[in-house]
C-alpha cells in the first residue's frame, strides 16, 4: 500500500491523491484524485473494466501484490459489501453477521442489523435457505455490525432482480441516514447512481472524467425532468447518447 | 411438491401443437437417485444371510468349509456366555480405538500444516506421498523390530494406515477453500485463529469426514492382520486359535464380528458427516 506520510491536512476521512494500479498504456487506474467527506455518499459509475472494482479493492485494502503508487487514506472501521452475499455456507445467518467479532455484545448488535435489515427471526437460518436478496440483506446486516465509517460496496445489488434491486435501494438509503457512514458504491446502474448518491463520480480509461453533485431531494422520482436530465448528462458522459439507463446496463452486464 | 414439466417423449409433426403432462415426482427422483428407502443398508446384507442360510439349509455348502448359520449363532452366544467374545473384543476396540485416534490426530495436524503453509507443505507433502504408496502392512516387519510385538506396535501399525486418507482428504479440502472467503476474511480482519475456527476448519470439515471413513475402515483392516501375528489377545487371535483347531464356526463368529464394527463405526461417522454437514444443499 502507498506510504501515508506527508498528506496535506484534512478533515475528509476519505482521501485518495493520484492513486495508479498498473502502469504502462495498459493500467488501469492512471492517476485518481477523490475525496469522501464524513457521511457522504458517493457512487461510481463507469464502463466494465473502468477500474471502478480496481479503485475499490485498493480502498478495502485488498490489492495486495499489485504495482503502484499513490496515497491513500481511509477510516481503520471499514466495511465491504460484495456483488456475491459471500456468507460462509456453513455458518447460520447470525454466525455470519458477527464474523469477526466476539462475544455477547456482538451477537445482541447482530441481531439489531438483522433486524435493522428485515431478516428478524431469520438468524438460525442456513444461507442457502435465504433468497438472493435477503442472503444481500445479510451481508448488509454483516457490514452494519462493524459500525463502519466508510462502506465500500461492489455492485452489490447487480445480481438481484429489478423489483428487489429497487427495495434494497430503499433499504440502502435508510441504512445510510441511520448510520451516516461515506459510502463508496461502485455501479453501472446509472438509475441507482442519481437515485442514491449526494455525487456521481465518473471513471473512464482509469481517470475520473466527470463528478456530478446530485441536490435532488426527496424520493428521487426518475421520471422527475431533473432526474431525467441528469441521467442525460451522465450517460452522455459514458458515450451512451439518447439511450436509456437500462440499456446501459445490459450492454456492461 | 414441485410440479415439473417433462418434454414429450416422441417428437410431434411439425406445426402440430404439443401438450405438455405436468410431472409431480420432485426433481430429485427425476434426476436424481429417487427417494430415501428406510433402512436401505440392511437390505444388501441381509439378501446375503439368506442366501446362507438357502445354502447351508440345503446341504449345498459342506459345514466343513462353511459353518451352518445355527452353529455360528450357538458357538458366539457360547462365546458371549463364557465371557471370551467381550474380553477379545474389548481389547480389540481399544486397540482400534487408540490407533485410529493416534491416526486422526496426526493425518490432521499434518494436513493444517501442509494445508496452511507452502513451506509445511514442502516438507510434508512428499514423504506421505511415499508413504501413502508403502502399504502400511509391508512396514509391519520393520515396526516389530523398533517396537517390538507388544500393544505399540499394533496401534502404531493401525496409526499409519488410518493418518494417510486423513491427510489426502482434509489437504485437498482446504486448498480448495473459496479464495472469496479469504478475501472476506480479510475485509472483517479475522484474526489468524479465527479464520481457522470459522473458515479454514469448517470449509475442510467435508473432507475430513470423508477421510475419516476411510481411515475408520483402515482401522480395521490393520487389527485382522496385527492380531493374526504375535498376538495372544483379541478377535484376530481369536479366529487364529480357532484355525489351528478347526473351529470354522469361531472363524465365522469373528467375522461377523468383524463386518458388524465396521459397519457400525462406518455407519456412526456417516451419522456425524449428516449432523455436521446440514448446512450443504445434496441430493443426498
Amino acid at each position: 500500500m502507498a506510504a501515508h506520510s506527508g498528506l496535506r491536512p484534512t478533515t475528509a476521512p476519505v482521501v485518495v491523491e493520484s492513486l495508479v494500479r498498473g502502469f504502462g498504456p495498459k493500467g488501469v487506474l492512471n492517476g485518481v484524485d477523490l475525496t469522501i467527506e464524513e457521511g457522504e455518499f458517493v457512487a461510481l459509475l463507469g464502463p466494465s473494466g473502468c477500474g471502478k472494482s480496481t479503485l475499490l479493492r485498493a480502498l478495502a485494502g485488498l490489492d495486495r501484490a499489485v504495482s503502484g503508487s499513490g496515497r491513500i487514506v481511509v477510516p481503520a472501521e471499514r466495511a465491504v459489501v460484495f456483488q456475491d452475499s459471500r456468507l460462509l455456507p456453513w455458518a447460520r445467518v447470525l454466525d455470519n453477521t458477527t464474523l469477526g467479532q466476539r462475544g455477547k455484545a456482538a451477537r445482541d448488535a447482530g441481531r439489531t442489523a438483522l433486524r435493522e435489515v428485515g431478516l428478524e427471526g431469520r438468524e438460525g437460518a442456513w444461507p442457502h435457505e435465504l433468497s438472493g436478496g435477503e442472503q444481500q440483506r445479510a451481508a448488509l446486516a454483516r457490514s452494519l455490525v462493524r459500525d463502519p465509517k466508510l462502506l465500500l460496496a461492489d455492485e452489490p445489488f447487480g445480481a438481484l432482480d429489478a423489483l428487489t434491486r429497487l427495495k434494497m435501494h430503499e433499504l440502502l438509503r435508510k441504512l445510510h441516514r441511520a448510520h451516516q457512514p461515506s459510502v463508496l458504491l461502485v455501479t453501472h446502474d446509472v438509475d441507482e447512481a442519481i437515485k442514491l448518491a449526494d455525487r456521481v463520480v465518473v471513471l473512464d480509461h482509469g481517470r475520473i472524467a466527470v463528478e456530478q453533485v446530485i441536490d435532488l431531494d426527496g424520493d428521487r422520482d426518475p421520471s422527475d425532468p431533473r432526474f431525467a436530465a441528469i441521467r442525460k448528462e451522465l450517460l452522455a458522459t459514458l458515450g451512451v447518447g439518447e439511450t436509456t439507463a437500462s440499456d446501459l446496463r445490459r450492454e456492461s452486464a | 411438491m414441485t410440479a415439473v414439466i417433462t418434454p414429450p417423449e416422441v417428437a410431434p409433426p411439425e406445426g402440430k401443437p404439443v401438450e405438455l403432462t405436468v410431472d409431480q415426482r420432485p426433481l430429485a427422483r427425476k434426476l436424481g437417485p429417487g427417494a430415501p428407502i428406510r433402512l436401505s443398508g440392511l437390505i444388501g446384507p441381509l439378501l446375503l444371510l439368506g442366501a446362507w442360510f438357502l445354502a447351508s439349509w440345503s446341504g449345498v455348502l459342506d459345514p466343513r468349509i462353511l459353518s451352518e448359520p445355527w452353529t455360528v449363532w450357538s458357538t458366539a452366544r457360547e462365546l458371549i456366555a463364557d465371557g471370551r467374545l467381550q474380553d477379545n473384543l474389548k481389547v480389540s476396540a481399544e486397540r482400534a480405538t487408540y490407533g485410529l485416534a493416534l491416526g486422526v490426530v496426526v493425518g490432521l495436524l499434518l494436513a493444517l500444516v501442509s494445508g496452511l503453509s507452502r513451506f509445511g507443505e514442502a516438507v510434508i507433502d512428499g514423504p506421505v506421498q511415499i508413504k501413502r504408496a508403502i502399504p502400511s502392512l509391508a512396514l509391519i516387519p520393520l515396526l516389530v523390530l523398533w517396537f517390538g510385538i507388544g500393544e505399540n506396535m499394533k496401534i502404531y501399525t493401525i496409526a499409519l494406515g488410518a493418518f494417510v486418507p486423513i491427510y489426502l482428504q482434509t489437504h485437498s479440502a482446504l486448498r480448495k477453500i473459496d479464495l472469496r472467503y479469504v478475501e472476506l476474511a480479510q475485509t472483517v480482519d479475522l484474526s489468524r485463529t479465527d479464520f481457522l475456527r470459522r473458515v479454514v476448519l469448517p470449509g475442510a470439515l467435508p473432507g475430513f469426514l470423508l477421510g475419516l471413513r476411510f481411515a475408520v475402515t483402515g482401522a480395521w483392516i490393520s487389527l485382522v492382520v496385527v492380531e493374526q501375528i504375535n498376538a495372544t489377545s483379541g478377535i484376530g487371535y481369536m479366529m487364529e486359535l480357532a484355525r489351528t483347531y478347526g473351529q470354522t464356526e469361531i472363524i465365522v463368529v469373528g467375522l461377523v464380528v468383524y463386518g458388524l464394527l465396521g459397519l457400525l463405526s462406518d455407519g456412526a461417522v456417516r451419522l456425524i458427516e449428516r449432523r455436521a454437514l446440514r448446512w450443504q444443499r445434496t441430493l443426498g
